[in-house]
C-alpha cells in the first residue's frame, strides 16, 4: 500500500469525487465532509512522499506493472513531491474555508462543486506525478473540464466567461496535442525521459522545433502566459469566489509547473536557451505581462478584478524566472511557484470573506468599518499584500530576490529594472486598499447590498467577527508567507537545489 | 512542388481541417457554431495522428496467420489509434461541458450570439 503514494493521491481523488454525488445524493451535507477528508489524506501522503525524495532519489512508479519506455510511469521526484505538497495544503485550506461559504456562493449547488473540486485537484495531482506526456494531455483535461465548471456554478455572467475559457483552453491542449504528436513521429516514444534520451540522437529537425513550440503555445494558454491570459480575468471575477480562491493559486501553477517539466527535463536546458531560444521568447513576453498586469490591476475597481491581472503580473515573474534559464532564475520562479499559491489563495480567500461579510468587494466602498468588523482577515490581508509588494521578511521579497539575481546573471538589466518597476506599481494598487480599510473613516453608509452587522455575528467570538473556518484559513494561509519567508533557505537549500534541471 | 503536394496530401487535408476549425472557433459569432469550430479542430489532430500511423503495403494491426508476427512493418502502428480513442473520448466530454455551458448562457440571456449577448450582458450590469 505505502510504496505505491505516488499514485495514491490521484486516484483517492478520482474515486471521492465519484462516490460525493452517490453518497451526498440524499443528505447535502456529506459532500463537505467527504470533500475536506479526501484533501487531507492527500496533504498527508504528499508529506509522505517528500520525505521518501529528501535524499533526492527519484522514484519511478510503474503503472499496472508495465516497464517505464512502454507503460506509463509516475515519477516522484523532489520537483513533483514539491509542487504537490504546495498544491494540496493550499487546497486543503480553501476547501475548509469554502464551509461558510456554502450558503452564499454556491447556493443548491455543494455536491457539484464538491465533486467537481476533487476531480480539478485529481487532475493538478495526476499532471505534477506524471512521467507520460500523452498522460499529461489526460490529465490536463480533466483538470481544465473541472476548472470550467468550477467558473460556471458562479453568478449570472459566470458561464459566458466559462464558455471563452473552454474554447481557449481547448485550443491550448489541442495545440499541446499536436505537439506530442509531433514528437512521437521523430522519437518514438511518449515517456519523459525516454524522450530526452532519445532527442539528441535526433540531431537538427524542424519537427522538434514545431513540437517545442506548440507546446509551449498550448500550455502558455493554460499559464496565462501574456498576450495569452484573455480568458483569465473575466474567469476569475464571476467565478464564486472560492472557485475563484481554488483555481487562481492552482490552476495557472500547473501551467507553469508543464512548462518547466517540458522545457527543462524533456527537451534540456542547452536546447530551449541555445538551439532554438523559445526561453528568450518566454522571458521577454513574461517580462511584458508583468507591467502589463500591474497597470491593468490599478486600474481596477473591484478586488476580485484586480486580483485577477495581478494574477497575470505575477505568472510574469514565473514564466521570467524559467525563461532566464539559469540556477537562480529557476530558483527564483520555482519559490514563487510556493509563495504565490499562498498569497493568492489567501488574497482570494479574504475577497470571499469581504463579499460575505460586507456584501461587496469594491475597493472605492470600503473603509474603517472592514477593518472592525473584519480584524483577521484584514490582517491576514496586509500580510499577503506586504508579500505581494515584496516586502521582507515575507516570502514574496525572496522570490523576488533570487529573480533579481538571475536577471543580474544573466546580464540583462532590463529584467531587472521591470522587477523594480513591477514591485513599485504592487505598491501603488496594494497600498491604495491598506488606506481605505485603515485610514478612510466610514463617511457614507454602506449602500442596500451590505449585509447589516447583526446577522453577520452568529460563530462565536475568537475570531473576530468572521467565524471560525472563515478566518483560520485565510491567517494560516497569509501568516505561513512570514514562515516560508523566515525559512526560505532551508526551502531552497533542502529542497529546490536538488531539482535544478542538468545542465543549468 | 506537384511532388510535394502530391506526396502529403493527407497532412494538406489536416492542415486545412484545421484553419476551418480555427476560422470558426475565431471568428464565427453564435457559440454553437464555435463548438462546431471546436470539433472540427479536434477531428483535424485525430486525422493527423491516424495519418502518421501509416504505412504502404501494411495491414490493420491485429494479428493474422498468413502474415504473422517476424516482421512489424507489415503492421501499421496502433499506438496512435490507441491514444486517439482517448483524445475521441475527451473531446466527447468537452463538448458536453461546451454545450451545457451554451445551454445555461441561453437561459439567462435568451440568445446565443455573441454581439448580443455583450450587449445584453452589460445592459444588466
Amino acid at each position: 500500500m505505502i510504496q505505491n503514494s505516488p499514485a495514491l493521491i490521484p486516484l483517492i481523488l478520482l474515486a471521492i469525487a465519484i462516490l460525493i454525488p452517490v453518497l451526498a445524493l440524499k443528505k447535502e451535507k456529506l459532500a463537505f465532509p467527504l470533500a475536506a477528508g479526501a484533501s487531507f489524506v492527500s496533504v498527508i501522503i504528499a508529506c509522505y512522499n517528500i520525505t521518501r525524495i529528501l535524499n533526492g532519489v527519484r522514484i519511478s512508479y510503474h503503472f499496472g506493472g508495465w516497464i517505464p519506455p512502454l507503460g506509463i510511469e509516475y515519477v516522484l521526484d523532489p520537483l513533483s513531491a514539491f509542487i504537490a505538497l504546495v498544491v494540496n495544503v493550499v487546497a486543503f485550506f480553501v476547501i475548509w474555508h469554502s464551509h461558510g461559504l456554502q450558503a452564499t456562493e454556491i447556493t443548491g449547488r455543494p455536491v457539484p462543486y464538491y465533486a467537481l473540486t476533487l476531480l480539478f485537484l485529481c487532475g493538478a495531482n495526476g499532471i505534477i506525478i506524471t512521467g507520460d506526456l500523452f498522460n499529461l494531455y489526460v490529465f490536463l483535461e480533466i483538470f481544465s473540464l473541472a476548472a470550467y465548471g468550477l467558473i460556471g456554478i458562479g453568478e449570472k455572467k459566470a458561464p459566458v466567461a466559462a464558455f471563452r475559457y473552454l474554447i481557449m483552453g481547448t485550443i491550448g491542449a489541442s495545440f499541446y496535442l499536436i505537439g506530442i504528436g509531433f514528437l512521437y513521429m521523430v522519437t518514438g516514444s511518449l515517456n519523459m525521459a525516454d524522450v530526452k534520451a532519445i532527442l539528441p540522437l535526433v540531431g537538427p529537425n524542424p519537427a522538434v522545433n514545431v513540437a517545442l513550440t506548440l507546446m509551449v503555445v498550448g500550455i502558455g494558454i493554460k499559464m496565462a502566459i501574456f498576450p495569452l491570459h484573455g480568458w483569465l480575468p473575466d474567469s476569475y471575477t464571476y467565478a464564486p469566489s472560492t472557485s475563484a480562491a481554488l483555481i487562481a493559486p492552482i490552476g495557472t501553477k500547473i501551467g507553469a509547473y508543464v512548462i518547466i517539466r517540458i522545457m527543462f527535463f524533456v527537451f534540456g536546458v542547452s536546447f530551449v536557451d541555445k538551439e532554438f531560444p523559445i526561453a528568450d521568447v518566454v522571458a521577454w513576453l513574461s517580462a511584458a505581462g508583468i507591467i502589463y498586469g500591474s497597470v491593468m490591476a490599478i486600474a481596477q475597481k473591484e478586488l476580485k478584478r484586480m486580483l485577477a491581472y495581478s494574477s497575470v503580473a505575477q505568472i510574469g515573474y514565473i514564466g521570467l524566472g524559467i525563461g532566464m534559464a539559469n540556477p537562480l532564475g529557476y530558483i527564483g520562479a520555482v519559490l514563487h511557484i510556493l509563495n504565490h499559491a499562498f498569497m493568492k489563495g489567501s488574497l482570494f480567500l479574504v475577497a470571499a470573506n469581504l463579499r460575505k461579510k460586507m456584501g461587496h468587494s469594491d475597493i472605492e466602498k470600503m473603509d474603517s468599518t472592514c477593518r472592525k468588523k473584519l480584524p483577521w482577515t484584514t490582517a491576514a490581508f496586509t500580510v499577503a499584500a506586504l508579500s505581494m509588494i515584496g516586502l521582507p521578511p515575507t516570502a514574496g521579497f525572496f522570490s523576488k530576490w533570487y529573480l533579481a539575481l538571475g536577471a543580474v546573471d544573466k546580464g540583462n538589466w532590463l529584467f531587472l529594472a521591470v522587477i523594480m518597476v513591477s514591485s513599485l506599481l504592487n505598491a501603488v494598487y496594494f497600498f491604495r486598499i491598506l488606506e481605505n480599510i485603515y485610514l478612510k473613516s466610514p463617511l457614507v453608509r454602506p449602500t442596500e447590498g451590505a449585509i447589516s452587522p447583526e446577522n453577520g455575528n452568529d460563530e462565536g467570538h475568537f475570531a473576530g467577527k468572521e467565524g471560525y473556518s472563515l478566518a483560520i484559513p485565510v491567517v494560516v494561509l497569509s501568516f505561513s508567507l512570514l514562515a516560508i519567508g523566515l525559512w526560505n533557505s532551508a526551502i531552497v537549500k533542502g529542497i529546490i537545489q536538488n531539482i535544478i534541471p542538468p545542465g543549468m | 512542388m506537384i511532388d510535394f503536394i502530391r506526396g502529403h496530401y493527407t497532412y494538406w487535408g489536416v492542415i486545412i481541417l484545421m484553419l476551418i476549425g480555427l476560422y470558426g472557433m475565431i471568428f464565427k459569432n453564435n457559440l454553437v457554431k464555435k463548438l462546431i469550430g471546436m470539433t472540427i479542430f479536434q477531428v483535424s489532430i485525430i486525422m493527423f495522428y491516424v495519418a502518421s500511423a501509416s504505412k504502404w503495403a501494411a495491414t490493420v494491426p491485429v494479428l493474422d496467420p498468413a502474415t504473422g508476427a517476424a516482421d512489424a512493418a507489415l503492421y501499421i502502428s496502433p499506438l496512435q489509434h490507441c491514444l486517439m480513442l482517448t483524445a475521441i473520448v475527451v473531446g466527447v466530454a468537452t463538448s458536453g461541458v461546451a454545450f451545457s455551458l451554451a445551454i445555461v448562457i441561453y437561459r439567462h440571456y435568451k440568445t446565443l450570439d455573441e454581439p448580443l449577448l455583450i450587449e445584453r450582458m452589460k445592459a444588466q450590469s
